[in-house]
C-alpha cells in the first residue's frame, strides 16, 4: 500500500536536457485545507508530462502555481532557471515564458481573434504591430483557423476558441506550454481538433505540462504521466507502464474508474 | 415500420425520415397589422385593459398639451401685452414671444453683449469635439479625444475667461450664465467624473489597504451627503478654511463640487462593471505576462465600461439635471435665468411661468434624450459581433 514515491523526478525521457520546471517540496493551503502536500516534480526541457487524478486532487492548483496564478506557502518552484518569489517583476518574466491554456478558453471577448493573439506580444514583448500580426497569422495557420482572424471569439465554436487560445499563448513564443483541462469544456465532436493541435505541438518539441483526462493523448505523446490524489503525487511513470501496470492502489482504482 | 407520409413512430416502432415535412405559411392572425396588434396590445385580458387605460390617459393629456403649447400659443410680440387675454383672444397658450425675446439671456446670462461671439465659438468648438469623438466611424478618433480632453478645456478657458495679453478682455464668472453655465458645469462634471471614478473604483478594489481605505472613505462620504450639501460646503465653508487672499472663484468651487460628487457615483458604477468581469479574464491577462495597468487598460476596463454604458449614461443624465442645483449657491445656470426672467415685470403674465418652465423642460429633455439614444446606439453596436 504505502509504496516509496519519494523521488518522482526519475524516469525522465530526456536525461541530458536542462530543467524547465523544478518543483521541490511544495505545500499549499487554502485556509485550513491542504491542497498541495509535499509535491516535488522536475520537468526537463522538451518533456511532455500529463497530470491526472480525481477532481480536487490539486492538479490544476499545481499547474497554476507554476506561473504564479497561485502562490505557495512552502517549498520552491524554479521555472526556466528563475526562482518564483513574490517579486512581481520576476513573476511577469516567468509568465512571459510560460504559455497557459485554460479550460474555459478565457479569450478576450472584446477583441478580435487576431487582436487576442497580438495583445501580449505588442504590450509585453514590445513587438511592432506588423510583426506581431505576422506572427499571429503564422500561429493561426498552424492551428488551422487563419480565416477566422477578424472574427470575435463569441462567433467561434468552442473547439475553434480553444485553438485560438493555444495560438494566443504560442504568440508569446513561450518555452513551456501548460494546459489546464483544455478539452473538458468542449462538446465531444470538438475534442479531437484541439487534441490534434496539441499532438502536433508535442511533435514539434515543445515542453508541455497538461492536466487532462484524455488518456489516448497521454499514451500518444506523454513522456511521463503523473497521478495526483489528495494534494500528493501518488505515482509517476512512463505512459505504457502507468496504464498497463499501475503500482499504487489508488492509481489502479482511478484508472479502473475512468477506463471502463 | 412507419408508413411513408406518417411522420411519427408508434409505440415500439422504429422510424426513419424519408421526406421533408410540407411547409405551411404561418396562420393569418400572426402576421400583418392585426397580428401585431394582437401580439403586442391585446394578448390577454390584463394586457387589453392596460392598453385601453393608457389610450384613455393619452387622450386626456395630449390634446390639452398640444392646445396650450401650439394651437393657442403666442409666437411673437414685444412685451406682456401680447400674451394677455383680450376680447379678441379669450384663450392664451404658451407665450413663446417671451422665450424669443429673452433667448439671448437664457443662453448667455449677463455675458457682455459685445463679447458673446466668444461663447458662440466655445459652443462650436465643443460641439465639433463632441461629435468627432462620439461619431464612431469618424477618422482619427484618438486625435478627437486629445482635442476634446486637452485642447478644448484650455481653449474654452481662454475664450470664456479671457486673456488680456492676446486681446480677449477678462469676463468675470459672475457674469456667466444661462445655457453657457449649464453646459460648462455639465461638461466639466462629465469629463472629470469618469477618470476620477475609474481611479476610485480601482482603488476600492485594490489589495493595498491604504489605497482601499482612502477610496472607500471618499466614496462613502460623498455618496452619503446630498449634492446640495457638497455645493454649500464648497461655496460657504471652503473660504473659511483657506486664506482670504487665496479664495477660489465661486464657479470653480461649484465645478469642483459637482466633479467630486459625480465621481463618487461613477466609481460605484464602474465598480459594478469591474465585478462583472470573470476571474478568467484577469488570469488570462496575467498568464500572458501583462502587469496591472496594461491588464486593466487593455483587458478589464474596456469590458467593464462597455457593460456599464447604460449606467454611465444614466449617471450623466442625472448629473446634467443636477447641475440646476448650482443655482442655490448663487450661480446663474439656465434654470436660474428662466427663473429670473419669468418674474420680470416686462413679461409677467399668467402664462409666462408655465411657458418658461415648459421651455426649460424641453431643453433638458432634448439633451437627456439625446444622451440616452446615443448610449443605446453604442450599446447595440458594441454588442454586435459578440455573442453573449
Amino acid at each position: 500500500m504505502d509504496q516509496d514515491h519519494s523521488d518522482p523526478t526519475i524516469a525522465s525521457a530526456n536525461p541530458t536536457g536542462s530543467m524547465a520546471v523544478e518543483i521541490t517540496h511544495v505545500h499549499k493551503w487554502y485556509g485550513d485545507f491542504r491542497v498541495l502536500w509535499d509535491v516535488s516534480l522536475t520537468i526537463r526541457s522538451g518533456e511532455k508530462v500529463v497530470i491526472c487524478g480525481p477532481s480536487g486532487s490539486g492538479k490544476s492548483t499545481l499547474l497554476r502555481c507554476v506561473n504564479a496564478l497561485e502562490d505557495v506557502q512552502q517549498g520552491q518552484i524554479v521555472v526556466d532557471g528563475k526562482v518564483l518569489t513574490k517579486d512581481l517583476k520576476r513573476i511577469d518574466e516567468v509568465r512571459r515564458e510560460v504559455g497557459m491554456v485554460f479550460q474555459q478558453f478565457n479569450l478576450f471577448p472584446h477583441l478580435t481573434v487576431l487582436e487576442n493573439c497580438t495583445l501580449a506580444p505588442i504590450w509585453v514583448r514590445k513587438m511592432p504591430k506588423a510583426d506581431a500580426e505576422r506572427t499571429a497569422m503564422r500561429f493561426l495557420e498552424r492551428v488551422k483557423i487563419p480565416e477566422q482572424a477578424l472574427k470575435y471569439p463569441g462567433q467561434l465554436s468552442g473547439g475553434q476558441q480553444q485553438r485560438v487560445a493555444i495560438a494566443r499563448a504560442l504568440c508569446m513564443n513561450p518555452k513551456i506550454m501548460m494546459f489546464d483541462e483544455p478539452t473538458s469544456a468542449l462538446d465531444p465532436e470538438m475534442v479531437k481538433e484541439v487534441l490534434d493541435t496539441m499532438v502536433e505541438l508535442a511533435h514539434d518539441g515543445m515542453t508541455m505540462i497538461a492536466v487532462t483526462h484524455e488518456m489516448g493523448f497521454a499514451r500518444q505523446v506523454a513522456d511521463r504521466v503523473v497521478f495526483m490524489d489528495g494534494g500528493q503525487i501518488i505515482e509517476v511513470n512512463a505512459p505504457g507502464a502507468f496504464f498497463d501496470h499501475p503500482q499504487h492502489e489508488r492509481t489502479k482504482l482511478f484508472l479502473s474508474q475512468i477506463l471502463r | 415500420m412507419s408508413v411513408a407520409g406518417d411522420n411519427h413512430a408508434g409505440p415500439g416502432e422504429a422510424f426513419v425520415r424519408t421526406h421533408a415535412p410540407v411547409s405551411l405559411p404561418p396562420p393569418v392572425a400572426m402576421t400583418g397589422v392585426l397580428g401585431w396588434l394582437r401580439a403586442n396590445l391585446f394578448s390577454g385580458v390584463l394586457s387589453s385593459i392596460l392598453t385601453i387605460l393608457i389610450l384613455v390617459a393619452l387622450a386626456l393629456i395630449v390634446p390639452p398639451l398640444v392646445k396650450f403649447l401650439l394651437i393657442d400659443a403666442v409666437w411673437s410680440g414685444a412685451d406682456r401685452d401680447a400674451c394677455l387675454v383680450t376680447e379678441a383672444r379669450p384663450e392664451v397658450g404658451a407665450c413663446w414671444a417671451f422665450v424669443r425675446d429673452r433667448l439671448a439671456f437664457f443662453v448667455y446670462g449677463s455675458y457682455p453683449i459685445d463679447q458673446r461671439w466668444r461663447v458662440d465659438l466655445f459652443f462650436v468648438q465643443l460641439a465639433i469635439g463632441t461629435v468627432w469623438l462620439l461619431w464612431l466611424d469618424a477618422p482619427r478618433r484618438d486625435l478627437a479625444a486629445a482635442y476634446l480632453f486637452v485642447a478644448v478645456p484650455v481653449i474654452s478657458f481662454i475664450l470664456l475667461y479671457g486673456w488680456p495679453a492676446i486681446g480677449l478682455a477678462h469676463v468675470d464668472t459672475a457674469l456667466w450664465g444661462g445655457v453657457l453655465v449649464t453646459i460648462v458645469v455639465a461638461s466639466v462634471g462629465i469629463v472629470a467624473s469618469l477618470p476620477i471614478g475609474i481611479v476610485l473604483a480601482l482603488g476600492r478594489r485594490s489589495r493595498m489597504p491604504a489605497i482601499k481605505i482612502v477610496s472607500v472613505a471618499f466614496i462613502e462620504f460623498v455618496r452619503g451627503v446630498p449634492l446640495i450639501t457638497v455645493l454649500f460646503m464648497a461655496s460657504v465653508m471652503l473660504p473659511l478654511f483657506v486664506p482670504a487672499t487665496w479664495s477660489p472663484d465661486k464657479l470653480l468651487r461649484a465645478l469642483v463640487a459637482v466633479a467630486i460628487f459625480s465621481a463618487a457615483y461613477m466609481a460605484e458604477v464602474v465598480r459594478a462593471g469591474l465585478q462583472a468581469i470573470p476571474r478568467g479574464q484577469y488570469e488570462a491577462a496575467r498568464a500572458l505576462g501583462l502587469s496591472y495597468w496594461p491588464m486593466m487598460r487593455l483587458v478589464v476596463l474596456p469590458q467593464a465600461l462597455k457593460a456599464t454604458i447604460p449606467n454611465i449614461v444614466n449617471s450623466y443624465v442625472a448629473l446634467f439635471k443636477d447641475t440646476t442645483l448650482v443655482f442655490f449657491v448663487g450661480i446663474f445656470d439656465f434654470l436660474k435665468t428662466v427663473e429670473v426672467a419669468r418674474v420680470d415685470p416686462k413679461w409677467a403674465t399668467p402664462v409666462t411661468s408655465a411657458t418658461g418652465y415648459a421651455f426649460a423642460a424641453m431643453f433638458y429633455l432634448v439633451f437627456c434624450y439625446c444622451m440616452s439614444r446615443y448610449a443605446k446606439g453604442v450599446e447595440r453596436r458594441l454588442g454586435s459581433g459578440v455573442r453573449e
